[in-house]
Parts: structure tokens; sequence; C-alpha cells
């Protein structure tokens, strides 16, 4: 079989739909003046766009019905994710999808329902993931003790301040599990705010060490690496999609400018070495949108397949080198202004730099994708 | 949309595929080339005039065309299904393509009786070869200045200029010309006409470029009064614009109006891995080097994007932002990754990579350093990679001239 493998790209009604609706709705919310004023903000978001997005089904349009989500599936995320993207739009949403994913996929139906139901209902969540910075290694650190007591520090848990239920990772006699969380068992002394490079973005290092877990707050079994091992790559998608839409609003402020920008005479969005890497970027990013919509057509509610494993890392890959390299010329195309905290050009390249190293960075991901095809 | 039942198809599909399997030439123990701008000996043309003879007399050639001018009539959907099986089955090209996918589908289209009666038969056997004359030496991709004069004098018209890059202009017998009639029509579209013009004749001189391979391909064609007769004229004077960029919708295919067959051979990225199997760097397998194999993934994820990108193209809700950013860049994507990956074969091979077409050691006689050498046909030809550039900042982005 070809390398090149599965090539299926579909774009559903539903998500035609949600990805119009979101573009309005993060447009009219989330402003450049908006997100600056919330730069530096404790919070780093709305509290009442935030209950519009609980308003209109968001946290719980990829939940299933039963715990009063929409039923929609994973891939309607994707649009909703490069709306935030696009807008710079931030708050607990993106962590909130993927604590729920990482619920609903461990527990195959059984439990966590009572937490899922919250999520839907418009709780915010996230998962407390990382052990150190190896966004690439299987080992978890934390423990979870017999007496149902955990013991170990999570670090960049996005969104963590925001939530109301966190999803702990953690082992227990060497077998991953998942602590739920309740955002009370955590005492603030525990918590420490990161000062993030990307400052839409709010994240916290948590020492979890202390905390009892109630017995049927644990989720075990053979569900739970499995819903990991996904997870991580649906985080890869979603924050892919993400990018997709900043590298895509990056681009026109920096196309913006070089319309209107004169020097020695001349619209400088006229000579060569300024226009021609604008169309790579252009052309990065039609690559990113069809990766990523890709990726979106393969993923489903059940277990990921290798193909939909190949179609998120490169999506993530992708993306990341998109935004990256469209961040980076942002701010040289912008000249001196490009070097100033009020020149727009600063929320892309330094949200670039966050997010390529989220959910694992381009090489990472390109490691992965060469045993996969390549070993077979 | 076609009326042929899925197991019409299916029937067809493998009565062809077993056709190919059966009738696929040996090995000729010389290099083919991978494109038709790439014939360069009598012997390569010798060897792709019988076997796109042998795939027409077979019925696989001109399927939609009409059978009195050598066709069956049939549905352009099973000529597509043919050129998919010969893709398939590795093949080599039916090298009369500026025939078969330019001036056939032309002159099926908008030509008089008479003139599908003299050239579609022609074309389909390989026995008539024709060449284009639209680019000229000082007006590379700016087919609209084309400056070669064509005088009417009585019943002739006198040519009087240069055309360049013309494929297999020293073999053929015909050539679709772009020639201006009116040097004082006020846009200079109106001065353009286009004619079917033969080439052996006084006064028309085809000299052989030597490409950067070492091999020919194409003429540099000079004009000096050739004189040719007034009925080459197609449609009227002043036309020659319009029918021009007529030509160009056939590429898309049988669908289109093409004859078929294939125009270039496919290099895939599997080929450049499979022939990587073997290769050694540092006393390691060359696909479990960490550099190389990061290297090929990259290589993959560009050749993939290529056809996710057309998938999306077709999503009307998946392209809003820059509706023709797709279509538009379509050719510089593909092009320059096509090249890209060629490069990178060559570089992989180690020691090989040094040896070139005409060495016993070279791998598969020196494939990949002559396809890499003749990509550059793609990233210049047809508005070089930096022109699309321009094209698409200007067009797309909407950025200043």
């Amino acid at each position: 079989m070809s390398v090149i493998g599965n090539t299926a790209l579909d774009f559903t009604d539903d998500q035609a739909m949600i990805l119009d609706v979101a573009r309005g709705f993060c447009a009219d919310r989330s402003p450049l003046e908006r997100v600056r004023d919330l730069l530096e903000s404790d919070l780093g978001y709305d509290p009442a766009v935030w209950g519009e997005m609980v308003d209109m089904g968001w946290p719980g349009m990829a939940l299933p019905e039963a715990v009063g989500g929409s039923g929609l599936g994973v891939s309607v995320a994707v649009p909703v994710c490069e709306a935030l993207g696009r807008s710079l739009l931030g708050g607990p949403l993106l962590a909130t999808l993927l604590a729920g994913q990482l619920l609903l996929r461990a527990s195959a139906g059984r439990d966590g329902s009572a937490v899922l139901a919250a999520i839907a209902a418009g709780a915010p969540a996230t998962i407390a993931l990382l052990d150190n910075a190896d966004w690439g290694t299987e080992q978890i650190r934390c423990e979870l003790g017999s007496d149902g007591v955990l013991r170990g520090v999570k670090q960049q848990v996005m969104e963590a301040a925001a939530a109301a239920w966190l999803v702990v990772v953690a082992q227990e006699q060497g077998e991953p599990v998942l602590a739920v969380v309740p955002a009370a068992a955590v005492a603030p002394e525990a918590r420490r705010n990161h000062v993030l490079i990307d400052a839409t973005r709010r994240a916290q290092t948590i020492d979890f060490s202390g905390v009892q877990v109630a017995g049927d707050a644990v989720l075990r079994g053979p569900d739970v690496a499995r819903a990991l091992r996904d997870v991580r790559l649906l985080g890869g998608l979603l924050l892919a999609a993400e990018a997709g839409g900043s590298a895509a609003s990056c681009l026109d402020t920096t196309v913006e400018y070089l319309k209107t920008r004169t020097q020695f005479g001349k619209l400088i969005g006229s000579y060569q070495a300024l226009k021609h890497p604008c169309v790579e970027i252009l052309m990065a990013l039609d690559a990113t949108r069809s990766f990523v919509y890709h990726a979106a057509t393969l993923v489903g509610d059940g277990p990921l397949d290798e193909e939909a494993e190949i179609a998120c890392r490169m999506a993530k890959a992708q993306a990341t080198e998109t935004l990256k390299y469209a961040g980076d010329r942002a701010v040289q195309f912008h000249g001196g202004m490009g070097f100033t905290w009020e020149c727009d050009a600063q929320l892309y390249v330094r949200r670039a730099q966050w997010v390529q190293q989220a959910f694992g960075d381009a090489q990472h991901h390109r490691k992965r994708l060469a045993r996969l095809l390549l070993d077979r | 949309m076609s009326q042929v039942s899925d197991r019409e198809k299916a029937e067809f599909r493998q009565q062809v595929g077993a056709w190919m399997q059966a009738n696929r030439p040996a090995d000729p123990g010389f290099l083919l080339p991978q494109s038709f701008m790439e014939v360069g000996s009598e012997q390569q043309l010798d060897f792709l005039r019988e076997w796109q003879h042998k795939v027409w007399s077979a019925g696989y050639l001109g399927m939609a065309w009409p059978r009195q001018y050598g066709g069956q009539g049939v549905d352009p959907v099973y000529q597509s299904i043919a050129d998919q099986e010969m893709r398939r089955h590795g093949v080599p090209i039916c090298f009369n393509v500026i025939g078969l996918g330019w001036a056939g589908p032309l002159i099926n289209d908008i030509g008089t009786e008479a003139e599908k009666a003299r050239y579609l038969k022609g074309i389909l056997s390989g026995e008539d070869i024709w060449c284009q004359g639209f680019s000229e030496p000082d007006h590379g991709s700016d087919l609209g200045s084309a400056q070669l004069r064509a005088r009417r004098e009585g019943d002739e018209y006198v040519l009087n200029g240069t055309k360049i890059w013309t494929t297999m202009g020293n073999f053929a017998k015909y050539m679709i010309l772009l020639a201006r009639t009116n040097p004082q029509a006020e846009r200079k579209y109106d001065g353009l006409s286009f004619f079917l013009a033969p080439m052996q004749v006084p006064g028309i001189d085809p000299r052989p470029i030597r490409k950067l391979t070492g091999e020919y391909g194409f003429t540099e064609t000079f004009f000096t009064d050739a004189r040719i007769p007034a009925s080459c004229l197609m449609g009227e004077e002043g036309q020659g614009w319009k029918i021009a960029m007529r030509t160009l919708q056939y590429e898309r295919g049988a669908e289109a109006g093409a004859a078929g067959g294939l125009a270039f051979v496919r290099i895939a990225i599997d080929d450049m891995i499979a022939e990587l199997a073997d290769v050694e760097r540092d006393g390691e397998p060359a696909l479990q080097d960490p550099a190389v194999r990061d290297q090929l993934v990259q290589m993959i994820m560009e050749e993939k994007a290529v056809v996710l990108c057309d998938r999306r193209a077709a999503i009307p809700a998946l392209t809003t932002d820059y509706p023709f950013s797709l279509p538009l860049s379509n050719k510089l994507r593909f092009t320059e990754s096509t090249r890209r990956m060629r490069q990178m074969a060559i570089n992989l091979q180690g020691a090989d990579g040094g040896l070139y077409v005409g060495d016993a050691a070279a791998r598969q006689g020196g494939f990949w350093q002559r396809a890499y050498l003749n990509s550059f046909s793609a990233t210049i030809g047809g508005g070089t990679s930096q022109v699309q550039a321009n094209i698409i900042a200007e067009h797309i982005l909407g950025l200043p001239k």
C-alpha cells in the first residue's frame, strides 16, 4: 500500500453550520482589542462569553446525548477550535472538550457519567497530564496509592484555575488510571500560576500530593491507556485546528500591513522578498486546513485507528510549523513596529511558540509518523 | 453524468487491465522518457510510436472520439478507466500528447469536417506527430505578446519569426501555431491567429535544443519566409488568442475531450522509498537513520498535502477565505514538491548519487538523476514558480504589483 494512505476528506452539514456560527460568534466577541484587554487579567477570559458558549451547548457538543451532550462526535469540535484560534479567543473550552473526550473514552459509558453530565451542562474541566517537559513519554510519575491518596506534581495544567473538575493522569502499581478530582479538593497553596509565552492562555503547576480521591472517582482498566493515547492525538488535532485559525488571521494581519505601508516610495507589499514568503504561508495554511479536516474526517467516538493516528499527527506537525512561520514572518515584516507590544504580530508569534510544543512538537510527531509509515 | 453502469465499468476495467498486463512491453534496454517532453532519440520515438499504435489498435485510445475519425464513439468514462489502468500497470506514455490532448480535442470541438477527416486519425495512430508553437524566445510566459508574423499573400500565409520549446519539433508533421496576423490591432490579443500548420515546408527549421540532462526533446523553430496554405487558418483571423486559451481546457482529461493515454509516468514517493531499501548510511540501513526518516516524513506530507488540497478544493464551505487559492497554487505546490522529492532521491543514494545516465552502476540507469534535472521543465515551463508566486500574491492575497 502507498505511504500516502487514506486521503478521505468530508465536511458534514453539521460541521459547516457550526463553523459558520462559531466564526461569527468568535469574531464578534473577541476582536483584538478585547483579546488585549484580557492579556493581563487574572482569569484570561470573559466569563460572560463562556456562559454564552455553554448556552450554545459547546462544552457538550462532542458528548453523547445520554449525558446531556449533542452527540455530534468529536469532529464538530474541529471547526469550533479553528474559529477560536482565528479570533485568539481564550478560555476553558478546548481543555474542557479534551477532558470530556478523555473521560468518555476511558469510561466506555460505564462510570464518569456524572462528571460528563456536569461538563455537558457547562462545568469547565481540564486534564492534569504532564509530569515533566516531555510530551513524548508515556511514563507516568504521579501516583495513586492503595489508600486512594495522590502523590505527585503536574505541570502546565491548561486553564486549571477555571476548571471545576481536574482529570488527573496517575499510575496505580504501574497501571495508568484517571483520578477525577473536584477543584475544591486542591488547596490554593498547592497551585502555582504559570507565566505562559502565549498570554491569551492560563495554566498551573499543581501539587496533588495528599489529595484523597473518592473510590468511585477513579477510572481503571485497559480503556484508560487507549483513551490516553487517543486524547494525546485529539489534543494535537484540536490545537492544530486552533493554530490553523490563528495562522489565517496572522497572515491577514501581515498582508494588510504590506498593502498599506510605504517605504522608499513604494508599497512594501510590492517587494517579492516580502510577497513570496506570504505565498508560502498561504500554501502552508492551505495544507494545514486540508490535513486538519482530513483528520476530522477520520476520528470518531471509537478508538482511533492507525489512519486516524497518522492524520492527527500530520495535522499537528503541519499546523505547528505553519503558525511558527506565519508568526515569525509577521514580526519581521512589520519592521520596527513588529518589535513592539502594540503590534498584533506579538500575539501570533507568542502563541506559535506555545502551541508548537503542546501535545508534541513537529519533530515528535514526525518521529512517530516515521514508525507508522516507514517500518511496515 | 455517465450513463454507464457500475457493472459495465467494472467489467471494462478488468478487460483493459488484463490487456495492459499481457501487453506491457518488456524493458527495451534503454531509458524511456518519463514524459512526452523528453523524447530525445529516434530509438525512443520508434518504441513509443509502436506502443501508442498498439494501444489505439486495441481500442484503448481516443475511445470517446467519433468512430469515423478513428475513435470508438463511447462514453468518455471508458477512456478514463483505460487511463487509470495504464497508470496502474505502469505502461509507457502515449507520446503524441500535443495531438491527443490539445490539437485533437480542439479540431473535434470546433474544426471543420475536412479538418477532422484529415487530422484526427493520424493523431490517434501516432503516424502524424503534432507539436505546439506558442512560446517565443523573448516572451517566455507571456503568450499574448507573441510576435511571429503571419502575412497573407493570395492563397498563402508567409511566416517569419521564431518559436521555442517546441516539444518534438524535429519529429512533428504539424504544429498548432499562434501567430500575429495584425500587428496594428488595438489590443495585442486581437492581432493573433491560430493555424494548423504543416512543419515539413521550406523555410521552417526546427533546431534541437540540448537540455541540461544532455538529452534532446525540444527545438527552437525558425520560420524564414515559410509559406503555408491559407486553409491552415483555424477559425478566422483575430481569433487566435481565444482558440489558444480553449486548448488549455482539454488538459483535464478524457471527460474534457482529450483522447487519453498517459502523458507522463508518475513517480510516487513509494518508488523512492523502495529504491532506498538497500541503501546504507554510517553502516546502517538509510531508512533507519533518524535524519533521513524525518526528511522522508516531511516529503510524504508534502505529497499527501497535494492530494488533500485537491480534495478540499471540492468543498466550497472549506474554501471561503480565498476561494481560488487552491486551484491557483496547485501547479506551484505540485511541481515544487516533485522537484524536491527527486532531488532528495539523489541525496539519499550515497556515493551512487554522483553517478549519471550511462554509468553501469547508476541506480536504475540514472533514472532519479535525470528525473530531477527534468523536473525543472515543470517549475519553469507554463510560468516559472516565481511568476506563479507573484500571481498568487497579487490575485489571491491582493498584494500590490
